[in-house]
């Protein structure tokens, strides 16, 4: 009875105060729209690091059957060159530039490449022989690049060094800013539903005062009293943020999934999977937001 | 039910009290009116029992408890035992009578069957049987108090607190009023009237407590409603004389509710 009360409560809470209702809903939607893409951008960037972004910073990449390079000629890299590159890599006049270095094989090669690439469907036509196998080294002095390169790119067996951080740098510069920009305006947008959540409640509690104060005068309990202003505000902010988690579905379903990740197959993206994941997240983050800003509006303008 | 030990209360260390060493007793059962020219500390009288607002100094018992002493979340347990009534009634306007009577047992988690056969019985109390579907507009002045009596007893309470009930109604109503409250006090509930209408105290030859200036000036067990101040002779005759006070104010029109915005 008490439970159905309080929902008759939010209801008609709900509908005397429609338009504000409205307000923070799109709010909400907007500001944790931002927040999403922030969180978004840094998951693209994970995804496009794969795995050996942030453990080395050179890839020496080894020649398989028919390569075009030069250093390619013969065929395959055989089992003296890569040893002799092995011992090159150990050797006293490299030592000093680098501070460590793996082998990664083929089949090694095939785990990582499809860990990166799980939502392409690329990941189910590559095999293990279409891939290089390389050794990846890790430098004492990234900017020290070129020695290797040097070094390394003229030897029989080398397909080519790549220097990855050149490579994706420039584009994570740019994906940082972004998402720093989209949590800049989220902030705003976060302080604006907050606001807004806070005069929602305080008119609705304006608005229902002959029946808040008969409710004290008979004994109703805080909770009681409170709680449908409270759940007015979180049901508004969920609804923005279950709007927010549907628009970046979308983004992610129809732009990237639909139209980047088809247009750039050697990228990888993330997926509407990841969207999923946030979501549970951007309607925590909506309910945590209403239910603060509520309860403290409660404590000043709700005399219990 | 009501004990006042030493009551001060003082809103504001400028001005002088609204209520100054007040000791007063109402025991269990009975039926009191609380007069007083505006001002006098009748409302504030109200307020303490009813924990709106603490006492500065000594001590306000309900049913035995000191109220001060009453950590915040029990106070509404404490409302539950004191139903009240106000002289602008207070209904909620979209509700009907039914729905009225009835908020003030949803609120406190009373389930629906309880509800439908506590709501008619209580209506029927005060003489609205019949009209549980009427809107508080569609009734005249009295009606609605006894909509208003009929939510404040509804949860039975032990104390019933009527502030100027009858302020708003002609004489005629307001005896049905207090007939109705004589009822209700009848049943065993301890009623405690706030009032300015000096007929209807005349006319119930209840206990009266009269304030002037935050004092307690006369406190009879069968008393009127005077400015003068009765006086027992030595030899036992009685007469009233002339109060070194003002008269009685008007009363104010609108007791508006506070509006926290």
């Amino acid at each position: 009875m008490r439970l159905a009360f309080v929902l008759s409560e939010i209801a008609s809470g709900l509908r005397r105060n429609l338009s504000m209702v409205v307000s923070v809903v799109l709010v909400t939607f907007v500001s944790l729209t931002f927040v999403g893409s922030a969180a978004l951008l840094q998951m693209q960037i994970n995804q496009m690091k794969g795995f050996w972004y942030d453990r080395v910073q050179v890839a020496v990449f080894l020649c398989g059957e028919d390569y075009g390079s030069a250093t390619c000629a013969e065929g395959a890299v055989t089992g003296g060159q890569r040893e002799e590159i092995r011992a090159m890599l150990g050797s006293e006049a490299v030592k000093p530039y680098v501070e460590s270095f793996e082998y990664e094989s083929q089949e090694q090669a095939l785990t990582h490449f499809r860990e990166q690439f799980r939502n392409s469907p690329i990941v189910d036509t590559v095999t293990a022989d279409q891939l290089p196998e390389s050794f990846r080294v890790k430098l004492v002095d990234p900017e020290k690049y070129e020695i290797i390169n040097e070094l390394f790119s003229s030897m029989q067996g080398v397909d080519v060094v790549v220097d990855q951080r050149e490579l994706l740098e420039k584009i994570f510069s740019i994906m940082n800013i972004a998402s720093l920009v989209a949590v800049g305006v989220a902030a705003v947008m976060i302080v604006c539903a907050i606001l807004l959540v806070a005069t929602t409640i305080r008119l609705s509690a304006f608005s229902r005062r002959r029946e808040t104060g008969i409710m004290r005068l008979v004994g109703a309990s805080k909770l009681v009293i409170q709680l449908p202003f409270v759940l007015e505000g979180v049901i508004a902010a969920v609804l923005g943020a279950v709007l927010a988690a549907a628009a970046l579905w979308g983004v992610a379903q129809f732009l990237i999934e639909g139209r980047l990740a088809r247009e750039y197959p050697g990228t990888a993206f993330i997926s509407t999977g990841d969207v999923l994941l946030l979501s549970p997240a951007l309607v925590a983050l909506g309910a945590l937001l209403a239910g603060v800003s509520s309860a403290l509006t409660l404590r000043r303008y709700l005399k219990v | 039910m009501i004990r006042f030990e030493h009551v001060t209360k003082i809103y504001d260390q400028k001005s002088r009290p609204a209520l100054d060493g007040i000791d007063i007793e109402i025991n269990r059962g009975d039926f009191a009116f609380l007069v007083g020219a505006s001002g006098s500390g009748k409302s504030t009288f109200l307020r303490l029992v009813l924990r709106e607002d603490r006492a500065t100094r000594g001590s306000v018992y309900v049913a035995g408890q000191n109220v001060a002493r009453i950590p915040s979340w029990r106070v509404p347990r404490l409302r539950r035992g004191i139903g009240v009534v106000f002289q602008d009634f207070r209904l909620l306007p979209n509700k009907d009578v039914f729905g009225n009577v009835a908020f003030a047992m949803q609120v406190i988690g009373k389930s629906r069957a309880v509800i439908r056969e506590t709501v008619p019985e209580v209506l029927r109390t005060v003489g609205l049987e019949g009209k549980g579907h009427r809107l508080p507009g569609e009734l005249s002045g009295g009606e609605q108090q006894r909509v208003a009596i009929a939510r404040a007893i509804v949860n039975r309470p032990g104390i019933l607190l009527a502030d100027e009930p009858t302020g708003n109604l002609d004489p005629a109503t307001s005896v049905g009023i207090m007939n109705v409250l004589d009822r209700i006090n009848q049943n065993g509930t301890t009623v405690l009237m706030a009032t300015h209408d000096d007929d209807i105290v005349n006319s119930m030859r209840r206990r009266v407590i009269e304030l002037s200036a935050g004092k307690v000036i006369r406190d009879e067990a069968a008393g009127e409603y005077t400015t003068m101040i009765p006086v027992i002779n030595a030899d036992g005759t009685r007469e009233l004389q002339p109060a070194a006070r003002p008269a009685a104010q008007a009363i104010a029109p609108f007791d508006t509710e506070e509006d926290d915005l």
